[in-house]
């Protein structure tokens, strides 16, 4: 059961499992200690005016000079003709997505745990190339690991991780995607634990950096909820907040602040990617009711065997391609509150044409063009006094090699 | 029962003044024929198979282990196969305890009881899960113990001594340690005088308890190591058979080789 006035966050049991068994932490024993003392260094610093005056400094004028925009897409709302459609516009963010609040706090919290050198994964690459930013800004060395795959397909960002002045260390192994990443960081932090500090660049893994990533991201909602009540003078009786899901940290970040409404006023819906029309693959563990399993130091719904081994996934999204997924949405899926859904390859591609052919203010990536691809699908079906709210968490730049291959341009 | 093997192998080892030696190959790695005729093999000069239940993402694994996991899961391994090849190499070496070592999705999977129903079916009398830590892991240790199996609790040099006094009491016959903050086969970067200080605090806090050192044991290093208990090799037979692939050799040949030059620097 869902707690109301407890940041989601918070509601795990001792041994760190939301709902008793999503979650966790599945750590080999040379990392116990190093989780400790960041729990312990954690949770003493969230209560700490100075640490969260600093956050809160970053958070509103660093990353954007105020909120990030908060904007109608009146185009595509009078094109389908429903519920009306809005965009919260994360990808105005410094570096162009929401990781860089996890960033900013894993650097803030690198230099209190008197460490120099951040690492973290990368998937699409945004998350490592906020880090790379927030390791420059705050005179950090900065590792991130990333899939070869990942490496070739979303080369814009590799370019910006380089010019911050960060190393990229490649990784061969499996599907060289994300997963990989993962387990290579995680790999390095064993071995290095006592001079770097370690970031996860989503709501997975250990009970810790599930709770550090949604404690930055939660950034999104806050603003989100101001910005919903000047437009409308309250929260509406029907809104809807669409966001895509891979690891989660996004979705987790534009909803905290609205767990304890009703659902029935403000629903959830998580967008995983579906992979391509034609083939088995996917990463959409929550939609396909995949098997909860254990996967990077956390229980999770993972796409799995039938033996337990990890499956190999496949999206255009490099950063929905991951088979996992937060034990924080498993939760949400089983309470109820959050209703999980997924969108194919060629979903995103044309919602992406279509809002780059209705909209000039927004140019969403293949991540959230899955979000886009399913309010596209369901406005049309839905009443006037709806509101769509689509977290637009990431900018096309990254993409623009698939997109042009794909679309023919960019 | 089946643990009981463990407690006697140490037994004979002390007896003989050298301390255990353990290695560790993937179950199914290159194949599962190929991967039991090297525990057959190799038998005569060890003390306790360590046999590896591959996952596709050991995260504790360094590269040489990871390689020799994803090269038997492609040679069709599982844990079905995995207990197969235990139940053959048990016909033969009835005395031989076997150790089965890997992570907690796979049983998890598999379902914990049934997986402890084939263990004892197939004669398997320890397990190593490496991301079930304490004290997480006390209801299935528990459940092990019950049926005879030992649950061979880790302890690490982060591990902090009010912990290890913990982990210690609810431990069975067998306590692995180790022996650096890395992943398997990294390059040892602590002194083997430093290693045999930790492990004798571990010694001193209970005498009684089986302790084995693995993580970058090597032939280099192996010797200076052999005052504990049980010395831990795995990385290097994977990489020796990764290299004997490579090179075209034999693969049983050459493991076997290397295991005997181990246990000649021991003895």
């Amino acid at each position: 059961m869902l707690k109301k006035k407890i940041p989601l966050i918070d509601q795990h049991d001792k041994h760190g499992f939301w709902g008793g068994k999503f979650g966790g932490s599945y750590i080999p024993e040379t990392l116990r200690k190093p989780i400790d003392d960041l729990t312990i260094k954690f949770e003493k610093l969230r209560k700490d005016k100075k640490f969260l005056a600093e956050r809160d400094y970053y958070y509103n004028n660093w990353v954007h000079n105020g909120p990030t925009p908060f904007i109608k897409l009146n185009n595509l709302t009078y094109h389908l003709g429903g519920a009306q459609i809005y965009a919260k516009v994360v990808s105005a963010a410094r570096g162009g997505a929401h990781k860089i609040y996890g960033a900013i706090t894993a650097a803030m919290l690198c230099k209190r745990m008197g460490k120099r050198h951040l690492i973290s994964d990368t998937g699409a690459g945004y998350n490592g190339k906020m880090f790379s930013i927030a390791a420059k800004h705050f005179g950090l060395k900065c590792t991130i690991f990333m899939g070869h795959k990942d490496y070739l397909r979303q080369k814009p960002n590799v370019d910006a991780m380089k010019k911050n002045g960060a190393e990229i260390v490649q990784v061969y192994t499996g599907s060289q995607t994300l997963v990989d990443a993962v387990s290579e960081v995680m790999r390095f932090w064993v071995a290095n634990h006592e001079k770097v500090h370690l970031g996860v660049g989503s709501t997975v893994s250990a009970n810790i950096f599930v709770k550090i990533c949604g404690w930055s991201t939660a950034q999104i909602s806050r603003e989100l909820k101001k910005q919903i009540i000047d437009e409308f003078g309250k929260i509406p009786k029907k809104v809807k907040l669409l966001n895509c899901v891979g690891g989660g940290s996004s979705a987790y970040g534009m909803w905290s602040e609205f767990m304890d409404f009703d659902k029935r006023q403000v629903s959830f819906e998580g967008v995983e990617a579906g992979g391509p029309q034609n083939s088995k693959k996917h990463a959409a563990p929550l939609s396909n009711n995949s098997k909860i399993g254990v996967l990077h130091g956390a229980a999770q719904m993972v796409c799995q065997d039938k033996f337990g081994q990890i499956s190999e996934t496949e999206s255009i999204s490099a950063g929905l391609d991951y088979p996992g997924v937060s034990p924080l949405h498993c939760f949400l899926k089983e309470t109820g509150r959050a209703n999980y859904v997924s969108q194919t390859d060629e979903d995103a591609l044309n919602a992406y044409k279509l809002i780059r052919k209705l909209e000039n203010k927004i140019n969403p990536s293949l991540e959230p063009s899955h979000a886009f691809a399913r309010a596209i699908s369901i406005a049309p079906k839905l009443s006037k006094d709806t509101v769509i709210i689509v977290n637009s968490c990431g900018d096309a730049l990254k993409d623009k090699h698939i997109i042009k291959k794909r679309l023919g341009k960019y | 029962m089946t643990a009981s093997l463990i407690s006697q192998a140490f037994k004979k080892c002390k007896e003989e003044g050298r301390p255990a030696l353990l290695t560790y190959t993937v179950a199914g790695d290159p194949t599962k024929k190929i991967s039991l005729d090297i525990l057959k093999s190799i038998s005569k000069n060890i003390d306790i198979i360590e046999s590896g239940m591959a996952f596709s993402t050991p995260i504790a694994d360094g590269g040489d282990i990871q390689t020799s996991a994803h090269r038997a899961i492609k040679a069709g391994i599982n844990l079905d196969e995995t207990f197969k090849i235990v139940k053959k190499f048990k016909k033969i070496e009835y005395s031989k305890p076997v150790i089965l070592m890997g992570y907690w999705n796979l049983i998890l999977q598999f379902n914990e009881n049934k997986f402890i129903k084939m263990c004892k079916k197939s004669g398997v009398s320890g397990l190593i899960i490496v991301d079930l830590p304490h004290p997480e892991n006390k209801a299935f240790s528990k459940k092990c113990k019950k049926n005879g199996i030992t649950f061979v609790q880790l302890l690490s040099p982060t591990t902090s001594k009010q912990r290890m006094k913990q982990i210690i009491k609810d431990s069975h016959n067998m306590i692995y340690y180790i022996s650096q903050s890395s992943t398997t086969g990294g390059k040892l970067k602590v002194s083997p005088r430093k290693i045999l200080e930790e492990y004798s605090k571990i010694k001193k806090l209970n005498n009684n308890k089986n302790v084995v050192i693995g993580f970058g044991i090597t032939e280099k290093t192996i010797n200076s190591l052999k005052k504990a208990d049980g010395l831990v090799v795995g990385s290097a037979i994977c990489k020796e058979i990764t290299n004997s692939i490579k090179k075209r050799q034999n693969t049983v040949t050459n493991v076997t080789k290397i295991v005997k030059r181990l246990k000649n620097k021991i003895k």
